[in-house]
Formats: structure tokens, sequence, C-alpha cells
């Protein structure tokens, strides 16, 4: 039961989270690629109450951030005129889902722009960027570990429902997909493919990399599972009875690998936004200026920005309760499945 | 057991005999620059008198592949040649003005054909040879050789003919031009006089190429500059000592250079320089990007960080002009009819934002650029030259003219349509290890996403983008960068000539494929032969009007040179030329009662 608590909360967290970047265009104030080219490096920005004179105000406002003559980085509050926060403004074009024109933001301010998380090099918003890079990263994660999951699936159960030499040779391909440096493997792909990659080429061809190098460990695992349900006493019964291959495999068989399944799919899809990180932060990933938590991380490579510009770490801070979310599923599956068992055993143990 | 003792005894004696012998060789090496002073004819250099001894150690972004000046093409072998090498005329990198350095004086014949170079009296290479007019003869027959591939040989063909070279006496150099040659004594800038005693041997058996590893022993280089050879660690460091022959003193008679040692160390790149530099572990910094400049400035502990001002590097953005003939993809055929349309490289000019890149790139250290003369160049700018403020409507019209036009895509922003209906996209590269130029590509990205141009940027490792560039031939567009090392026009030459090498848009060509090409070949080989600065500034004016009214190159911005050094660390001036900070280093010392780096 509390186990069954934990895995709802875990959800819910995750299904808000995924809410929010999936609808992101809502969400962030900006075109996540606008530069604002006043205002490059712009730490975030204070959400106000109490103006200078000390007025309590209605609703919370921003004071818009200035340069001083010859200054580059170092910003100043311009105190002359406070900028309540606006909610459902109408600000740049986005698409709602993908395909619902639409121009109305959660919030924004008018005649001013506000930065909730400061700016990076070129003045774009960073809470946008960090949105919009959501769908690139998690969306990777989703699609990849799809992807490996769907391959594994089959040839786990391929090799141990079939076993005998298929069994062997898909085995031994598992261990050598195990023991291959996917890194390199994407470097050696990029190389042939032509010098310039539009995002949404480069996007597909990280999802087909990680999700097809990846497939090794559930197979295995499928394969275990596979192994033991087709020697069960229900299996057989029906086997008896004459069922097909194809039947016992859908109907009984592969319902008892969804388990094992979904406790991977909870590991591997934050391994696989992470991949993803990975590659954009090596400038591998989706170029830029396409938002991605990879590619919002990477200018973190320069001295200079690590040590003068605190906020560009922020990314990688935000991205802390996506993990734990999948984390926590992850255990509480593994939590359910245990108490399962034990259940079953239990009723083994009746009969 | 027996004979091993008395093997031991017997090298024993000999070694102590030998020691004794080097330390008398020492001695009198050490004592013999000193005693020979009244005959030998010094360089007084003016300025602050500084202080014997120390070390100084600077850092370097790798190892340099060299020391051999005849194969040396790379910054870093430059950076360290320049400090163990002496020319017979060199440039001031401060005034921008040529002074004697070996050659105490020269003079030209009234044609502008012959110069006639007196050498110092009683020079010695670093390893206590005498310099005469024989190693003068060597080194240009050397350089002039085909068959070693110098890279000094093409500085020295004045249309198309070598310089021919004869000595008069032992100390005077005559040089016959087969025709006047603008740059008049300049030209001797940078070529390092090579010992003969040491090269001789090796130039008869055709392995000039072989020799000046940087794991030569001390003793068998030398050279005629400050520093020479002491141990070199692999991966590590290059340790110089001082030359205790070296040529200049300072007004108060102490023979330069002040410092014992100097120290390079090779770090992987400019952020370890930074990083070095700031934990005291090397004594300055040079070439520093703006960002790493202001976080030093920002923190400064005990040194001393300077803008020395506009330096003489100009970016651009270029297009492929090259002809490929068959070669063409029919991809490739069509972007370059636009790009050899002359007003869409002139709207791609109008529409890019250089005070940005100045701004974001460069932290306001840096100018914006419209022609290849950067503003570091006192003398060889065109005042003249537009500076037209950026005007997205004036690059809209330009585009209109020839016959473009627009459509909108789904999310309402626009798209910019060549006359046969095609989306004008097209990809840039620029070099990764750059994060200035990437910085400078992502903003042209987005100016010219305004003009509804779909721009990819790509990053490429350095070395494969120049191949692409200049060997296959495969790109749309490049970001990029060049910095003369002398404000002279002369050094930019292979950038201006249609058969230049450096010629980036259409290199090597075999005649000038556009009748502005052949224009500007015309005007820079006549300014290569004038006589007067005025004749040759006149003649470089009109080609810089040329290059800016097509375009072929995209002028964007030039930095500021910023370095840094220790509050200890006298004299410390930099230049706007290469070597920026080494250009004195000579004159270089410690000051009193301060300790320098450590290991």
């Amino acid at each position: 039961m509390r186990a069954r608590r934990t895995f709802a909360k875990w959800l819910v967290v995750l299904g808000v989270l995924h809410g929010i970047v999936v609808c992101a265009g809502f969400f962030a104030p900006y075109d996540p690629v606008e530069q604002d080219r006043k205002s490059p490096y712009l730490p975030p920005m204070r959400l106000h109450l109490t103006d200078v004179h000390g007025h309590l105000h209605g609703r919370p406002f921003v004071y818009s951030l200035r340069l001083p003559e010859g200054s580059f980085d170092q910003y100043e509050e311009d105190t002359t005129e406070a900028h309540a926060v606006k909610f459902f403004q109408s600000g740049a074009r986005y698409q709602l889902l993908g395909f619902l024109p639409c121009r109305r933001h959660l919030f924004g301010a008018e005649n001013a722009r506000i930065y909730l998380l400061g700016t990076d090099a070129y003045g774009r918003d960073q809470f946008s960027r960090l949105l919009f890079g959501g769908q690139v990263s998690l969306f990777a994660g989703l699609l990849g570990a799809g992807l490996t999951l769907l391959i594994g699936l089959l040839i786990g159960a391929v090799a141990g429902y079939y076993g005998g030499w298929r069994d062997s040779v898909l085995m031994r391909v598992a261990e050598l997909f195990l023991a291959l440096p996917w890194l390199y493997l994407l470097l050696a792909l990029r190389a042939f493919l032509p010098l310039a990659v539009s995002p949404l080429a480069a996007f597909f061809l990280i999802i087909a990399v990680i999700g097809a190098v990846g497939w090794a460990r559930p197979a295995r695992l499928v394969r275990g599972v596979v192994l033991s349900a087709k020697e069960r006493d229900f299996v057989r019964a029906a086997r008896g009875f004459g069922a097909s291959n194809a039947y016992l495999l859908r109907r009984h068989i592969l319902p008892e690998t969804s388990s094992v399944l979904l406790t991977q799919a909870a590991i591997l899809i934050p391994q696989y936004a992470l991949a993803e990180m990975t590659l954009s932060f090596l400038g591998l990933g989706v170029p830029e200026p396409v938002a991605s938590w990879g590619n919002l991380l990477s200018s973190l490579q320069q001295y200079s920005v690590l040590v003068s510009y605190w906020w560009v770490y922020l990314p990688a801070l935000i991205m802390v309760p996506f993990f734990l979310g999948y984390l926590g599923l992850a255990s509480s599956l593994q939590e359910r499945e245990e108490a399962y068992k034990i259940h079953r055993s239990s009723l083994g143990s009746l009969t | 057991m027996k004979r091993t003792r008395a093997n031991t005894h017997c090298c024993w004696i000999l070694s102590s005999l030998l020691l004794s012998l080097f330390a008398l060789l020492g001695h009198q090496a050490a004592a013999s620059p000193q005693q020979k002073s009244t005959k030998e004819e010094l360089l007084v250099l003016p300025g602050e008198a500084g202080r014997l001894g120390g070390r100084l150690v600077v850092s370097l972004r790798g190892e340099p592949k060299t020391l051999n000046p005849l194969i040396a093409v790379d910054a870093r072998s430059r950076d360290v040649i320049g400090v163990m090498q002496a020319d017979l005329v060199h440039i001031n990198r401060a005034t921008q003005l040529t002074e004697p350095a070996l050659a105490k004086s020269w003079k030209i014949s009234a044609d502008g054909l012959a110069y006639t170079l007196v050498l110092r009296q009683g020079l010695k290479f670093s390893d206590g040879q005498a310099l005469d007019a024989d190693d003068v003869l060597f080194t240009f027959r050397v350089y002039l050789d085909e068959s070693v591939h110098a890279p000094q040989r093409d500085l020295l063909m004045v249309g198309g003919k070598p310089i021919a070279v004869r000595k008069l006496d032992a100390h005077t150099v005559h040089f016959q031009l087969p025709k006047t040659y603008g740059v008049g004594e300049r030209l001797f800038d940078g070529l390092a006089i090579l010992p003969r005693h040491l090269l001789e041997k090796p130039y008869q058996d055709g392995k000039l190429g072989q020799i000046g590893s940087l794991a030569t022993a001390g003793d068998q280089w030398a050279g005629l500059g400050p520093f020479r050879l002491k141990e070199y660690i692999a991966g590590q460091r290059l340790v110089l000592e001082r030359n205790p022959y070296y040529w200049k003193s300072d007004a108060q008679g102490n023979r330069l250079p002040y410092l014992d040692e100097l120290v390079f160390l090779f770090v992987p790149n400019a952020d370890a320089q930074v990083l070095k530099f700031q934990s005291g572990e090397t004594d300055m910094i040079s070439q520093l990007g703006a960002e790493n400049f202001s976080v030093l400035s920002k923190q400064q502990r005990g040194y001393t960080m300077v803008d020395a001002g506009p330096g003489l590097e100009y970016n651009f953005l270029f297009f492929n002009l090259n002809d490929l003939g068959d070669k063409t993809s029919p991809e490739t055929g069509r972007k370059q009819k636009w790009f050899r349309e002359v007003k869409f490289r002139q709207a791609v000019s109008a529409a890019v934002d250089r005070e940005a890149i100045v701004r974001l790139v460069y932290q306001g250290r840096g100018a914006a650029l419209w022609g290849l003369v950067a503003p570091g160049n006192r003398r060889w700018g065109n005042e003249k030259l537009a500076h037209p403020a950026r005007s997205l409507e004036r690059a809209r019209e330009l585009l209109k003219e020839a016959n473009f036009s627009w459509s909108n895509g789904p999310n309402g922003e626009s798209i910019l349509l060549d006359s046969n209906g095609n989306p004008v996209e097209f990809s840039v590269l620029t070099s990764s290890s750059n994060a200035d130029r990437a910085k400078m590509a992502a903003l042209l990205q987005d100016d010219l996403k305004q003009l509804g141009m779909r721009v990819q940027v790509v990053p490429l490792e350095f070395r494969s983008l120049l191949d692409r560039v200049t060997q296959s031939k495969e790109y749309d567009a490049c970001v990029m960068g060049i910095a003369s090392f002398d404000a002279d026009p002369n050094p930019d030459i292979n950038v201006w000539l249609s058969s230049g090498g450096t010629h980036l848009w259409n290199p090597s060509q075999a005649h000038p494929a556009t009748p502005w090409e052949a224009e500007i070949d015309r005007l820079i080989e006549e300014q290569m032969s004038a006589r007067t600065f005025e004749q040759r500034k006149k003649l470089y004016d009109r080609a810089q009007e040329v290059l800016a009214e097509n375009q072929p190159m995209i002028f964007l911005a030039s930095p500021n040179i910023l370095a840094g050094a220790k509050n200890s660390i006298g004299n410390f001036h930099p230049a706007v030329l290469e070597p920026y900070v080494l250009w004195n280093v000579e004159q270089l010392y410690l000051k009193n009662g301060t300790e320098n780096a450590t290991r």
C-alpha cells in the first residue's frame, strides 16, 4: 500500500514536470532563440513586493537591469519604474503541443523583460531555454528508451523463448554491444553524415544511436524472465492445449516481462536524457541555437564563464527533480515487483 | 672485482681532469665577451635600466614543432625562434618603424635596386663563433634554395626573380634587387641569420629540414638572439638561458638580456594559460580573450593587466567562390550563384551587426571592421573607406535588386527565396577551438535570420576546416581570422593576390577570375614596386576600396591586444604586433626584492 502511494507521488511529480516542458511555449515568457543583445550575461532578476520607497505593491514586480557606462556585465537595478508581473500576457508566437498556434504566455511584463534565471552570452532568456531545452533532452530520453526497450524485448524474447543457437548468437552480440564505446560510435557516425545537419535530423540521429546501442542489458533481463516463464505450469498447459508460439508469447510470456520493462524504462529515460546532454555539451548533439539542456551547460566549458556567472549553473540544478523523480519511480516499481513476488510465492505455498 | 675498482679509479682521474678543463673553458667563455667589448660594436638600447638575473616563465599553447627557422610555420615555433635568433634590420614593435639590428647601417642606391648593409664588428653567435658576411651569404643562399623549401623564399622573390647577394668585405653585404621593392629595408625583418659553421654540412647533405628539433643538444644549436637553448623536457617545458654574447646593451653599459633564464611552459589551451598565470606559475600572459582578461582584471593579485589597444588581427566571413568546374554538385552550383552575386554579399555585409560583435564577443575591447587593414595599423588604413551602419532595410533593398524575394514560413517567419524560388540556406564553418569566432558565427546566424536566410553554424577542428577551405573546397561559407605580423601590406600579399595561397575565397588562381580581382592584383603589384610611401599608400588605398566594393571578405571585427604581467616584471610594454609581450624580452627584468615564479 505504501509502495503504491510513493509510486503515485512520483508519477504526479513527473507528470507535472513533463506537462510544463511539453507546454514550454506557454510557460516560457520568450522565444528561446531570441537574442536581447543589450543584456548579455544578465543575472536573474529579483521579484519584489515592496519598492525602494517602502510601498507595498499588490502584485510582484521587477526592476529592469541596465549596464552602467563602460561596464560589460555589472548590471544595476533601475529603480525609477516598477514593472509588475502580468499573467496571460501576449508575446512571441509559438505552437502549443506542436500544432496549436498561440501567443499567450503564462507571465510577462509590459515595456520590460523578465529574466527569472538570467541570460546567456547572447542575452537569451535562460528560463525559456531551460523549458524548451527540456523538450529536446527529455524526449531524447523517452524516445531513446522506448527504442531500446523495443529492441531489447524482441531480441530477449527470441533468445529466451527459442533458445539454442539463436540464444547463443544473440547473447554474444549483446555482449559485444555492452562493450561498445558508444561515444566513439557516434563520432564515427557523425563523420559519415553531411557537414551541416539540421537540428531535427541531429535529434533523430542521437535517438537512433543511443537507442540502438543500449539494448543489450534489457535484452538479457527479458531473456531471463522469458526463460523462467516458458517453463511455468500455465504456459505448459497452454502449449499442451495446442497454443501457437506467437500466442504463447503474446498472451502468457511477454506480459510477465512488463514489470522488468517498466523498471528498466524508469532507469533508462534519465540515463538517456543524460547521454543527450553529454553529447550536446560536447557539441555533438543538437546544434545551436536550438536549446537543449546540454547546450545550456556547454558554455561552462569556458573558464571565464565558470567563475563569473553563477546562474549558468542553474539549469544543472533544475534537472535534479527530474532525475530524482525517475529514480523514485524506478525504486517504487522495484518495491512493487518484490511485493508481487512475495505475494505470489505465498500463494504458491498455499496450493 | 679488482679490475672494476681499477677502472673506477681511472675514470675518476679522467673525469676530474675533464672537469678542470671544462671549468677553465667555462671561465674563458664567460670572460671573453667582456674582454673584447672594446672591439665589439654593441647596440645600446635606451630606456629603463634593469637588474641582472632571475628567470621568467611564460606559457605556450602546446609544444613548438621546431627550433629551425627554415621549417617553422606554426606560431609557437616562431615565438621561440624569435627569442633565439636575430635579423639584419628589425622592425620595432612599438614604433612600427625599422631599426638597425645586426646591420649597424644600410644604404639604398638612388634607383632603389641596391642595398648595402654594414654588419656590426665583433659579433658572435651564442656558441661563441664569430659572425661575418659569409654567414649572411650562406643564410640567403639557403633561404633562396628551392630544394630547401624555406617559407622565407616567397618574401625574397621580387617580381618572380630572386634577390642577388654579394659580399663586399668581411662586414659588408650587397643586395641587388631585380625590381624596386616598396617594402624597402623592412624586407630583412624576421629573417634569422643562420650559423654557417653549424648548418653548412647538413645543407650539403640535404638534411637541413631534419635538424633543429627541440631535443637538439644545447651545443649543437646557435643563434644571435638574446637566449640560447638549455633544456627541453618533452610535454612540459623548454628552458632557454641567457646568451652571453648577445649584441645589445643598456644605456649603462650592461650587456643584455637581463634575465638568466626564459622558460616556456607547454599548456593545452587558453584557459590553462589563464589558470597558470593566476596561480603565479607564469609571469606573463598574452593573446588573451576579452572574457579571460576581465576575469583576471577583476581579481588582480600582484599583477597588472594591460589593454594595448587594437591589434592587427582581422576577422571576416567569406563565401566559397571557387570555380570547381565539373566537380560542382548541383547544390553547390545553386548556392554559388547567390555567393557570386555581389549584391548578395553586400546585403550580408549590411545586415551584420558589427557593433554587437564588438560588445558581445570582445566585451567592448575591440573595433568594428570594414576593411582588411585593422585599426592597430597606424599608417596603412584607408580613412576614406565608408563605415556604413547596420541597416536591414538596405540589405533587403539590395536583395530585391538581385531578384530575391520572401515568403512566409509556418511560424510566420520570413524565408528568403532566390529567383528560382529556392530557399536561401547555407552553412558557415568556424574553428571549434576558437570560442570568439564561434560566438561571431552565432551572432551572424541571428543577423541573417532576420533577412530570411537559414544559416547553420558548423564548428570544425581547425585543421580539417583549413583542409576544406584550401584543399577540398567543400564548404559554403566560413568565419576566419588572420593576424598580420607587420603593419606593412607586404605580409598580407597572399591574401590580396589572386594567385596567393591565402586568397581564401578562391585561392591559387592561374588567372584572376574576375575583373576586380585583376584590378587588385595590378594595384598590389604596382604598390610593391612603388618607391615612395605616398605612392604605395595611394595604390593600397584604392585596393582597399575595390575590396570593400566587392565584399569577397565581409570584415567583422578586430580584437584589442590584451596582456598581463606580474608587478615584479620591469619594462613590460605589450605591443600590438607579434610577439606581443616578448618583443623586448632582452629588456625585461625582475624588480628588486621580488620573488619570481617557482616551478
